[in-house]
């Protein structure tokens, strides 16, 4: 040991440093990703609207460091933005809203660039080479139906990701519109969730290290008390099926026998009066003796045509997924995790058993990548070859990768019909946020006219203007469906609307904050392809505190 | 957080002192804080966060106070309307909550403060409404709060298994045995790169991979991760109440939302009951279930640990004797002999007795059933 304090002993970078605390979720493969990552901000076309909301999920994009951003704004700033955005000062009246935005946001963070323009968003999009810069476009309301159109269309061509969001008095909604198959590999599960110790179906290492336990009785209480739980699991499933037929206890009747078998194993004629290994091999019983079994989510990518016949230019997650897919054809298992829970037991025992789990994982990590490797002959697949370390970190989250097929941002349209059922279901209901949504649909329908010109200012808060506006929405929800009615959820949606024209369509500046804060998480998520982003509505309701999720 | 109180509050022009522990600003605070910059590390986060917001948004004031929130007495929080906290510890939550309700005089509505509570933790966070004595307060949930499960010292000193477990022993065991009276800093970087150099010799000794010096300043300094947009959803929403209360505009949270960004995005807000045996806002004695031939020192021990508790310094009393009492010297002299004592030989089944602790303003109320 050092006999005095290391002074030279270089530690973290100032980076790492600044970045801690967030490195401990996404590490530094999910920060790189970040760096590359350039974010759009198209701010709502009607300069009377603040447009808080985009800039307060842009800060919280800039502090943990994305590679860039840029806001497109055409407005100038007005004495009623210094009230609501937190990112203009006195000093900005006057001038171009975008780029004093921008220059309040760098100000955050010296390792991100940012920029600004103040053409419509129409324009830009005619140079081809504008949107392939961005990773993410984050659009907020209110904007013509056009430029939401014209953004939408062709960031699906690119496969971008988009989300839109409209924050107003104390309502707002955002949407996620992923590419048409979104790869996550690092879901971030539940630990508890994750364990996989294969009891039920050993292979020959791991059974034989639960055999070579011979006869309990003869241990002295020393070690008798720090056999790992694992072993004694193993020790009392080969007694069990000895005594069955060589069947392992099935339905839950067996389980609390076989529970009962191993608590009768446990010393209590000790000074603790109990045996600590024992009480952790009784708790583990009904969570670990259950046959292994494939996921849904894993099930579900098998069936993807991209995984069924991977193409040479299909993404080193296709190569991978379709090569578990071969393996687990063959062992009717998934490669193993590897990794296993603290438990009591003498050191050199514990290390010894995590080495049974890591060397067999270790193993199946060599068989997916020979699988691999096969495959990309096969395709003649030279310039993007998959590494091992990509196949270890597939094969360790194998249970709990996921493919999020992307949804459009939802409208209300007889040209989707499966969106209408889910929100006539939801309006069925008293306590859903639908109504909100409904009313936030309606807004931007008042909004688009008035902003073409087709309709006056003064509409934004007319009886009239809403009731036909609700009311066609509510014909278009209905669509054929007959026990779907106008009581259904129309007193609701008026109710929710009269919070929409009461700010005339302005935005709380903490409601925004609060939603660019969520909007920020998705695009986090989205960005590092870490932890599971919505899919695909989310409405916040700031009255009742509360939110809801919608897949639309 | 309680920085982001400050520019939300100013916004919707609202006067708050931010009542900001005494730290100071640390680089790692940089990567979620919009009011400080790089030049701020080393200055009080209290007196930054203040003239930042006053210079951003004309006409605003505030007052900064750098200190404990433990040293400003009942007179101090009768001059604010609502009470906004983001603190880093329970203890601090359990005192400010304590001394609220204390505060309340049944003659005097502008006695009772409404606490308006919130924390973050990676992705997730939560938020609540307390209405001191009036609804569920933060010692009504003390068990949410639960201390996580300590590593058995034997564990540590002689069967380690994982990396965290040599790091324990670096700092719970070695550095003592190694600097003696010098004691840990977990601010200073030479002394964690030593308590990483340590339990990594003692990882090796073990074959436990996997000790490194990010996980050795975790464990140490018990961090917790964090980020802007996570904050930004919990403070928001905090402020939302805050202005909801003030200016009764809508129904304010009853009482409790919980979020989670993991996987989508996830809120449960629901109404925490209200504790009939709470110690702070219930009129009844809180069950705890003991053991009659515990000694009377290792229930005390215990009481740090369990959930209903979380009391780390008690002194304990019955209505006719004092079982244990930690100040002054004289008296711990005199009580100490009952440390050895087994509970059964101090106190019958179902009898009441007061805990008082030095972190609390008020004493805790327990029932002691034997088990
Ligand atoms: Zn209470």
């Amino acid at each position: 040991m050092a006999d005095t304090l290391p002074s030279a002993f270089a530690g973290p970078s100032s980076k790492e440093r600044k970045y801690d605390r967030q490195l401990r979720l996404w590490a530094a493969s999910g920060q790189e990703a970040l760096e590359k990552s350039h974010v759009l901000l198209v701010n709502s076309d009607d300069s009377m609207i603040s447009g808080v909301v985009g800039v307060e999920a842009l800060k919280n994009l800039v502090l943990p460091g994305i590679g860039g951003f840029t806001i497109v704004d055409s407005a100038t700033v007005t004495e009623p933005d210094l009230g609501v955005n937190f990112f203009l000062d006195e000093s900005s009246l006057g001038k171009s809203r975008a780029g004093e935005t921008c220059r309040l946001l760098r100000e955050l963070n010296p390792d991100v660039a940012g920029s600004f323009r103040i053409e419509p968003i129409s324009e830009l999009l005619r140079d081809p080479s504008f949107l392939p810069q961005y990773k993410l476009v984050i659009i907020s309301g209110p904007t013509s139906r056009s430029s939401l159109d014209a953004v939408c269309q062709s960031t699906r061509e690119l496969g971008i990701p988009v989300i839109y969001t409209h924050s107003v008095g104390f309502y707002s909604m955002f949407s996620l519109r992923l590419p048409s198959e979104f790869p996550i590999v690092e879901t971030h599960p539940d630990p508890e969730s994750t364990q996989d110790l294969r009891l039920l179906n050993p292979w020959p290492e791991l059974k034989a290290a639960g055999s070579r336990l011979g006869n309990l009785e003869a241990l002295d209480d020393h070690h008798h008390g720090h056999v790992p739980y694992i072993l004694l699991l193993l020790h009392y499933l080969e007694k069990w099926q000895e005594e069955h037929d060589g069947n392992y206890p099935g339905n839950y009747k067996d389980k609390i026998a076989f529970r009962d078998m191993v608590r009768s194993g446990t010393r209590t004629n000790n000074p603790e009066g109990g045996e600590e290994n024992f009480d952790e091999a009784v708790a583990a019983v009904l969570k670990s003796i259950n046959p292994w079994s494939l996921r849904g989510n894993v099930r579900e990518i098998f069936e993807m045509e991209h995984c069924k016949k991977p193409r040479s230019s299909s993404e080193n997650f296709w190569i991978i997924a379709s090569a578990l897919a071969t393996f687990y054809k063959k062992h009717g298992v998934l490669p193993l995790p590897g990794s296993l829970p603290d438990m009591k037991a003498q050191s050199a025992d514990y290390i010894a058993l995590q080495n049974i789990y890591k060397v067999k994982a270790r193993e199946d990590v060599d068989e997916v990548l020979r699988i691999v490797q096969a495959t990309e002959t096969d395709l003649r697949r030279i310039s993007k070859s998959v590494t091992k370390k990509e196949v270890e970190l597939f094969c360790k989250n194998a249970s709990h990768v996921k493919v999020i097929r992307g949804r459009d941002i939802p409208r209300i349209s007889k040209d989707f019909p499966g969106t209408l059922k889910t929100i006539r279901n939801n309006l069925n209901s008293p306590e859903s946020a639908m109504s909100i949504f409904v009313a936030f649909q309606a807004l931007d329908i008042i909004e688009d006219d008035i902003l073409n010109g087709r309709k006056s200012e003064q509409s934004i808060d007319d009886d009239n203007t809403w009731d036909t506006t609700v009311d066609t929405l509510i014909a278009t929800i209905a669509g054929g469906d007959t026990t779907f009615t106008d009581d259904n959820g129309r007193e609701a949606i008026i109710k929710a609307a009269q919070e929409l024209r009461r700010t005339k369509g302005g935005e709380l500046h903490n409601i925004s904050s609060l939603t660019g804060g969520m909007v920020a998480q998705e695009a986090l998520k989205v960005l590092t392809k870490q932890y599971v982003p919505l899919n695909n509505t989310c409405v916040f309701d700031g009255i009742g505190s509360r939110s809801e999720m919608f897949c639309l | 957080m309680s920085s982001i109180w400050a520019s939300y509050f100013t916004q919707n022009t609202l006067r708050v002192a931010p009542n900001t522990p005494t730290d100071t600003i640390d680089i790692s605070n940089l990567n979620r804080q919009f009011l400080f910059r790089e030049s701020d590390v080393g200055k009080p986060k209290a007196e930054v966060a203040a003239a930042f917001v006053e210079k951003r948004v004309k006409g605003v004031k505030i007052t900064p106070y750098v200190g404990k929130i433990q040293d400003k007495d009942e007179d101090y929080y009768m001059q604010f309307k609502i009470i906004v906290c983001g603190l880093d510890s329970i203890e601090a939550r359990r005192w400010i909550n304590s001394t609220l309700a204390g505060m309340v005089d049944a003659d005097d509505p502008e006695s009772l403060k409404p606490l308006i509570d919130g924390g973050t933790e990676g992705f997730k966070g939560q938020s609540r409404v307390i209405l001191p004595t009036l609804t569920s307060c933060i010692e009504c949930q003390l068990d949410m709060h639960a201390p996580r499960a300590a590593v058995p010292l034997c564990t540590i000193a002689t069967i380690p298994r994982q990396p965290q477990h040599c790091i324990e022993w670096a700092h719970q065991i070695a550095w003592q045995e190694k600097w003696k009276d010098e004691p840990f800093d977990s601010d200073n970087m030479e002394h964690i790169s030593w308590i990483y150099g340590a339990a990594l010799e003692r990882s090796k000794q073990f074959s436990i991979p996997g000790v490194t010096f990010q996980m050795a300043q975790g464990v140490v300094k018990n961090i917790i991760p964090a980020i802007a947009s996570t904050n930004a959803i919990i403070a928001a929403s905090a402020t939302s109440e805050a202005f909801k209360i003030a200016t009764s505009c809508n129904p304010y949270l009853e009482s409790y939302m919980m979020y989670a960004g993991e996987e989508g995005v996830y809120t449960y807000t629901f109404n925490a009951e209200q504790k009939p045996d709470c110690p702070v806002c219930g009129n009844l004695a809180r069950k705890i279930e003991v053991d009659p031939e515990t000694s009377l020192e290792s229930f005390i021990e215990s009481l740090g640990e369990r959930a209903e508790a979380q009391l780390k310094k008690p002194s304990l009393r019955t209505e006719e004797k004092t079982l244990y009492q930690r100040f002054p010297p004289q008296l711990e002299e005199q009580t100490r002999c009952n440390l050895p004592l087994k509970l059964r030989e101090l106190v019958s089944d179902g009898q009441e007795i007061a805990i008082s602790d030095p972190a609390f303003a008020i004493d805790f109320r327990y029932k002691l059933v034997f088990k």
